[in-house]
């Protein structure tokens, strides 16, 4: 194209990234972030406040309340996964939900082959999610192909209908249970808790903190961020980029894979349920900052919250409405998230 | 000259699809020696560089470093074996602290030793010291590029590539940066220089190379050079 003489020199492989920059903590002002906080605890106040009103029932409400925290816990984790996979990698995986039906029909397979009580298939779903994940990314995702964004859309979308109707052909159509041995149900000042919920929040809660210590506290983590904030500098100091790649997706679809085993007890198993999940993680993502870890466990509260109180709000809608509802005003007014920072 | 090659390059021919930069590249740098790569705007000067540093893959031509070709080896992979570059635009972790960049510097090496490295880069650059805790991204063009230095130094190189040092800092700053290389030279790493600014770099250099249109035109030891008449005319606007 050019002759020798040219002194057009382009400039260095470009390290812009697609997409908002990966924040994988908040970082910035302390003092901009409680503001922040203290608006979203306001709003949250008015709302059950409203809904006190709308049902006149302080009881009804507070089990609102309730339930929908243990349930956000559960939103949390599974948007964790998503968001990491996001704010390291720069893709949008839409599988998500669908590996997430996978990690449960997993847990149903084992309890029901070998009466394995459900908590204890954590030891096979996560390790086997964390494998179909890294095989995902190495298989599909890692190469020139997945490069663009319109074909991670595309093979991510595909791979999803490939798992469900998978599931759909060697599960068939019926709903499962996997019932929990010994569930018993206690009242948490009136409201009633049944103790799989409480398991299930627990264990969200759980492994939530040993991803973000991973993150923050290990050389690996570090490695993860470092990958995130700029790939080239990683790889300028020695970082095998695309393994950290590779592993971070990997751990992102574990963590899905653990929120599967915890919420089979509370959900009918159907091949589709990875759908809802992956609707609910992705609103959770982008209330919370894309690519922010933390933010993903806060938002996953947030719309526990908001699910439970539109069925106050609209009595005998689909609770999905009401997570639209504060997905779309949230982009309008906040579109990097409650604790993104606007890039 | 040198006793002990540690960068040696042939003919090295290089560019983008079908645009090529380099033509016949010839350098040689030795243990222990500031080598400056000067040139204008375009000449080929960062091509070079990321083409040593495996980020770009030459179309003909050999690399060879502490004597063993570079061919085929990925940038993270060089990094193991002493060859550090820092770019121009420094790519840093910006949402990372001091003290995370450094140690991510010294990935490819025992993480036991990264405290006795960091006293030593804290040492060449007190302020980095002071500001172990804070976010990268916060920090002043200088700042940047001590940390992107420091960093580079954490991998404990045998060669350090350098590009643009300079670039966005006061001629005080510059001064200073310059400084701290030559201090890292009288540690024994070899430092291949880039820099559009030729009278700073040729000021420091043991020797240096003149690129021009994507070749090596000219080579001599940094005084020779900048007391030539040819270069002081066509390169340093003197």
């Amino acid at each position: 194209m050019s002759n020798s003489g040219t002194k057009t020199e382009p400039p260095p492989a470009p390290a812009v990234r697609r997409g908002p920059l990966a924040r994988l903590s908040p970082g910035d002002g302390t003092g901009a972030l409680l503001k922040r906080a203290a608006a979203t605890g306001g709003l949250v106040a008015v709302a059950i406040a409203i809904a006190l009103i709308k049902s006149g029932s302080g009881l009804v409400v507070w089990q609102s309340v309730v339930t929908g925290l243990l349930m956000g816990g559960l939103y949390g984790l599974i948007a964790m996964g998503l968001t990491l996979i996001f704010g390291v990698l720069d893709i949008v995986n839409f599988a998500h939900g669908a590996l997430l039906a996978i990690a449960m029909f997993i847990a149903f397979g084992v309890v029901q082959g070998t009466g394995l009580h459900p908590y204890l298939t954590l030891l096979v779903a996560v390790p086997a999610l964390f494998l179909i994940g890294a095989v995902v990314h190495r298989g599909l995702l890692s190469g020139t192909g997945g490069a663009s964004l319109e074909n991670q859309l595309l093979i991510t979308l595909g791979l999803s209908l490939l798992l469900e109707n998978g599931l759909l052909m060697f599960f068939g159509a019926e709903p499962k249970n996997v019932a929990l041995p010994g569930d018993f149900q206690f009242s948490l000042f009136g409201a009633v808790v049944s103790g799989a919920r409480l398991y299930a929040f627990l264990g969200a809660i759980a492994i939530g903190a040993l991803l973000f210590w991973l993150l923050r506290r290990t050389r690996f983590g570090t490695a993860i961020r470092a990958v995130a904030a700029n790939g080239p500098g990683a790889e300028l100091v020695g970082v095998n980029v695309r393994r950290v790649h590779t592993l971070t997706f990997a751990i992102g679809t574990a963590c899905a894979g653990a929120a599967a085993v915890l919420a089979a007890p509370l959900v009918t198993v159907t091949p589709t349920l990875g759908e809802q999940f992956n609707i609910t993680a992705f609103v959770v993502v982008v209330l919370g900052g894309m690519g922010n870890v933390a933010g993903a466990l806060v938002g996953g509260l947030l719309i526990g919250l908001v699910e439970q109180l539109t069925t106050i709000y609209m009595d005998g809608q689909s609770s999905l409405l009401g997570v639209f509802a504060v997905f779309l005003i949230v982009l309008f007014l906040r579109p990097q998230g409650l604790f993104g920072r606007r890039s | 000259m040198t006793t002990t090659e540690m960068l040696k390059i042939d003919k090295l021919c290089a560019g983008y699809g079908r645009m090529r930069i380099l033509h016949d590249v010839d350098l040689r740098l030795g243990e222990g020696e500031i080598v400056a790569l000067v040139g204008a705007n375009g000449a080929g000067k960062t091509t070079t560089l990321r083409a040593v540093c495996g980020q770009l893959r030459p179309e003909s031509g050999t690399i060879t470093f502490a004597g063993s070709p570079t061919a085929g080896r990925r940038p993270d992979q060089l990094v193991r074996d002493g060859l550090v570059h820092v770019p121009e635009d420094r790519a840093l972790f910006g949402t990372l602290t001091v003290e995370e960049n450094l140690r991510m510097g010294a990935w490819t090496r025992p993480a036991a030793g990264a405290e006795a490295g960091m006293r030593e880069v804290f040492e060449l650059f007190p302020v980095l010291a002071e500001r172990r805790a804070q976010v990268a991204q916060t920090f002043s063009g200088g700042q940047q590029q001590m940390l992107a230095i420091g960093r580079a130094l954490m991998a404990r190189p045998k060669l350090l590539m350098l590009d643009e040092p300079s670039t966005g800092l006061s001629p005080k700053l510059t001064w200073a940066v310059l400084d701290a290389v030559r201090r890292i030279r009288d540690t024994g790493v070899a430092v291949l220089l880039v820099e559009q600014n030729a009278k700073q770099a040729l000021g420091i250099a043991d020797r240096a190379y003149v690129l021009e249109s994507g070749s090596t035109v000219l080579h001599g030891t940094g005084s020779e050079l900048a007391g030539s008449a040819e270069v002081r005319k066509a390169y340093l606007g003197l």
